[in-house]
């Protein structure tokens, strides 16, 4: 048995530990195990039932840990959906407590320094601190930082892009050695649905390009832009099943207690569209960005030949 | 000491009343709009009984204190003529005769054109208004500039304590007025001190019929003073005359400057007269031919007034009607404004609604209300829509002309209601997604409907639209925008369907 097998096997009978005892002790001597890893043996994670922060621990300990995509000494930015001025409860707005959590693993995996930043259609303001992502991010010590104005945005071109050839990219992300993209799945008027590869418009400056010229086509165009996140996470603890992206009421809010992990960004989305399908009839087919960045060799649709981790808490 | 008092109050009151026009980061605390709301014009428009009848006591008996260190554009004066003085050794006022005629002028001009719907006049002369302007348009440029350069530093060292913000103008009509008030004013108070107080003010005028018999007064100590003349030349009202042992108490906007410079110890501020017949014996012999005067130029100026309302009016149509190429031909009115009429009568155009609001939605107009609303607060979509859950402007209006609303009343309230154009929509003629506009309506007054294939394209519900102008800001179709946001005379309050939230069962993962 060589190494990475003996570790292979120690991860398994830990992952199955945990499944009979739910200890955060646990989970962590698991995850320190794993972080042993080279590679992660799931190409995605899905997990529901639980609450974020938890969920979280567990299917990033599953995925192989945050020492899997992140160095010690890397500037990594943390990419919320922060859109909107909204409280949590309303579901326009990635989960503050998914945000902490995923900050609070960065450090301890060694990153220098976390940065978190979105181009909010709402007052920037308003949106940071409404959205509970504002205390969030203090609790953490990470940075939180504008996006309100062109000039923190920097030109990076797009050569596969077919109707996006180049975007202003927030400096942020732009000067990152690692991105760990973290949206909400949402319901949408224009792109159908709001999931990973939509977070894209929050790290360009020029959303209105997108909505002039193609809007699935430009939403496909950006995710080929070369520093592709580390991770997507995709919040659904919370979905905005109607009204989406931004919701009247809760009355447009269904308590979901989902997420999803992977690296393949058309992946993790189509999963989590399928996921949404069973609260409101929505087609995958219809959510063009997914098929458009398929095209453009991003990712798969095809999750049957994924090896997915499904886990129930 | 009593002159120590007053420019320390002085000084407070203007920095902080400053400081909050330009404080976009909301550094100060969001309760210090009282500071607007006890300017005495604001006051008068707000009908806000307690603090009129609080400035009135306050005048009736220490005198124009309201002048001397409440109202930011009497202090604007005094730092003015304070400057002069250093380029000017030997800076001295004189005693001048006071402008009785040009003052009742000016405030009976400024209450007929009120009364004949032509409040722009009061706006434009109310003191505290026009600095309001002169801040919004041309000291905040300056203090977004400052901060944007410090934001530039501190960014370039990965440090985020300051924040770029976006610097633009407002509209050339507002910004040429508050520039020219800004001259002028100085150019008055480089020279001669409280000109403008003295002579064009309405506050001014008001109140300084009431400190004529103001219980404090600042009064000669006879048998002490020699003439000299030090107090005549220190007093900024040019209202002391020191020849004759006379001041005029309806120009003395009680500075204490005469009794600091006093060597003799002169000149008292007290309740009481020291020499009673003496005074008694002069006022009446200089009083009553001015108010002959007075009464003549009363009458005169109801007349021209009278004239020119009518003149006013009659351009005002013409103006509108020339107009015509303006998409939008009824203006928006910020939330809470109830109607056009009852912002018109309210409004003196202060601006700090434009200077606080956190969306940039805010501008002066020009003639879209036609011109007695000139300068008076409407929104447009250029920079921003206005936030759903925002109650700013309503909580800082020193008038009343935006009534304060709760968020719940905020979000019913309709400013004005959704046009969809369907020629201009990308999805009609590009056939692809956009839906920016849906996106960002918070009551989905504009909802996307199926339209062809996997397309959807707005449809619009306008009763339900609070006219915030998210959509038509957002929307992207050029040149002509598919989606905009026609004003209302009137608000309405709509009505808001709240359903109950559904638990949702979900068993599996759907793959």
């Amino acid at each position: 048995m060589d190494r990475r097998n003996f570790l292979k096997a120690v991860a398994l009978s830990g992952a199955a530990f945990t499944s009979i005892k739910e200890s955060d002790a646990m989970n962590l001597l698991v995850q320190s195990f794993q972080t042993a890893q080279a590679t992660a043996k799931y190409d995605l994670v899905a997990i529901m039932g639980g609450e974020p922060d938890e969920m979280y621990k567990k299917a990033i300990a599953e995925i192989g840990g945050m020492k899997n995509f992140i160095k010690p000494g890397d500037k990594v930015v943390v990419k919320p959906n922060i859109g909107w001025d909204k409280t949590p409860e309303l579901a326009a707005n990635t989960n503050p407590k998914l945000v902490e959590a995923i900050i609070k693993d960065c450090f301890s995996a060694g990153a220098k320094e976390v940065t978190v930043f979105d181009h909010t259609c709402d007052d920037w303001r308003k949106c940071y601190a409404n959205s509970g992502i504002e205390e969030a991010v203090k609790a953490t010590g990470a940075k939180l930082v504008p996006a309100n104005e062109e000039s923190y945005y920097k030109p990076v071109s797009l050569p596969q892009g077919k109707s996006l050839k180049s975007a202003k990219v927030h400096q942020a992300i732009v000067d990152a050695d690692k991105w760990i993209n973290v949206p909400i799945l949402k319901s949408h008027g224009g792109a159908q649905m709001t999931i990973s590869m939509k977070n894209y418009m929050g790290i360009v400056w020029d959303r209105g390009y997108f909505h002039a010229n193609d809007l699935q086509q430009c939403i496909a165009d950006v995710c080929t832009y070369s520093k592709r996140p580390a991770l997507n996470i995709v919040d659904a603890y919370r979905i905005l099943k109607t009204s989406g992206p931004r919701g009247r009421s809760e009355a447009d809010v269904a308590l979901a207690k989902g997420l999803f992990i992977s690296q393949d960004i058309v992946a993790v989305d189509t999963a989590a569209a399928n996921f949404f399908n069973q609260v409101r009839e929505l087609p995958v087919d219809r959510v063009g960005h997914l098929a458009k960045g398929q095209e453009l060799g991003i990712g798969t649709m095809d999750l049957s030949n994924l090896n997915i981790k499904r886990i129930k808490v | 000491m009593l002159k120590k008092i007053r420019i320390a109050v002085s000084v407070i009151l203007f920095a902080l009343i400053s400081w909050h026009f330009l404080d976009f980061a909301g550094l100060l605390p969001q309760q210090l709009h009282w500071l607007e709301k006890i300017q005495f014009i604001p006051a008068l428009l707000a009908v806000n009984v307690l603090i009129i009848i609080g400035l009135i006591l306050m005048t009736a008996i220490l005198g124009r204190v309201y002048c001397s260190s409440i109202c930011p554009m009497g202090v604007y004066q005094d730092i003015v003529a304070w400057l002069s003085k250093r380029f000017i050794r030997k800076k001295k006022y004189t005693y001048g005769k006071a402008k009785t005629v040009l003052r009742w002028s000016f405030l009976g001009l400024t209450v007929v054109a009120f009364l004949f719907n032509f409040s722009f006049l009061l706006g434009l002369l109310d003191p505290y208004g026009a600095y309001g302007r002169m801040t919004t348009h041309l000291f905040r440029p300056a203090y977004l500039a400052g901060n944007n350069l410090l934001a530039a530093i501190f960014t370039s060292f990965d440090n985020f304590t300051f924040y770029k913000t976006a610097i633009y103008g407002l509209g050339v009509f507002s910004t040429a007025v508050s520039l020219a008030t800004l001259v002028c004013i100085a150019v008055l108070a480089w020279k001669n001190g409280r000109t403008y107080c003295n002579t064009v003010c309405p506050a001014g005028t008001i109140l300084g019929t009431i400190s004529r018999i103001s219980v404090f007064k600042i009064r000669f100590v006879e048998e002490r003073c020699n003439k000299c003349g030090l107090c005549r030349m220190k007093c900024k009202a040019s209202c002391i005359d020191s020849n004759k042992l006379q001041i005029d108490y309806s120009r003395c906007v009680t500075c204490f400057n005469c009794i600091e410079i006093c060597n003799r110890d002169a000149m008292q501020y007290a309740p009481m007269k020291l020499k009673k017949q003496e005074s008694s014996l002069v006022l009446p012999s200089d009083s009553p031919p001015v108010n002959e005067a007075r009464r003549r130029f009363l009458s005169a100026s109801l007349l021209t007034g009278l004239a020119a309302g009518k003149m006013i009016a009659q351009e005002s149509s013409d103006g509108i009607l020339q107009k015509k190429a303006v998409k939008r031909e009824t203006p928006i009115a910020p939330p809470g404004a109830v109607s056009f009429d009852r912002l018109r009568d309210k409004c003196i155009s202060c601006h700090l609604c434009v200077s606080k609001c956190p969306s940039h939605v805010i501008k002066p107009a020009f003639l879209e209300y036609g011109p007695g609303g000139m300068m008076q607060p409407i929104l447009y979509f250029d920079r921003g829509f206005c936030n759903y859950d925002c109650t700013v402007c309503g909580e800082v209006c020193p008038t009343g002309a935006l009534v304060p609303l709760t968020k719940e009343e905020k979000n019913a309230t309709q400013m004005g209601q959704v046009q969809f154009t369907m020629a201009n929509c990308i999805v009609y003629y590009d056939e692809t997604n956009c839906g920016a506009c849906s996106e960002h309506c918070p009551t989905q007054a504009v909802s996307m409907v199926s339209y062809k294939d996997s397309l959807t394209i707005p449809h619009i519900e306008p009763t339900i639209c609070v006219g915030c102008g998210g959509c038509e800001y957002v929307c992207p179709a050029i040149p002509h925008k598919a989606i905009y946001v026609k004003g209302l005379k009137s608000q309405n309050t709509i009505e808001i369907k709240f359903e109950k939230q559904k638990d949702v069962e979900i068993e599996g993962f759907g793959f």
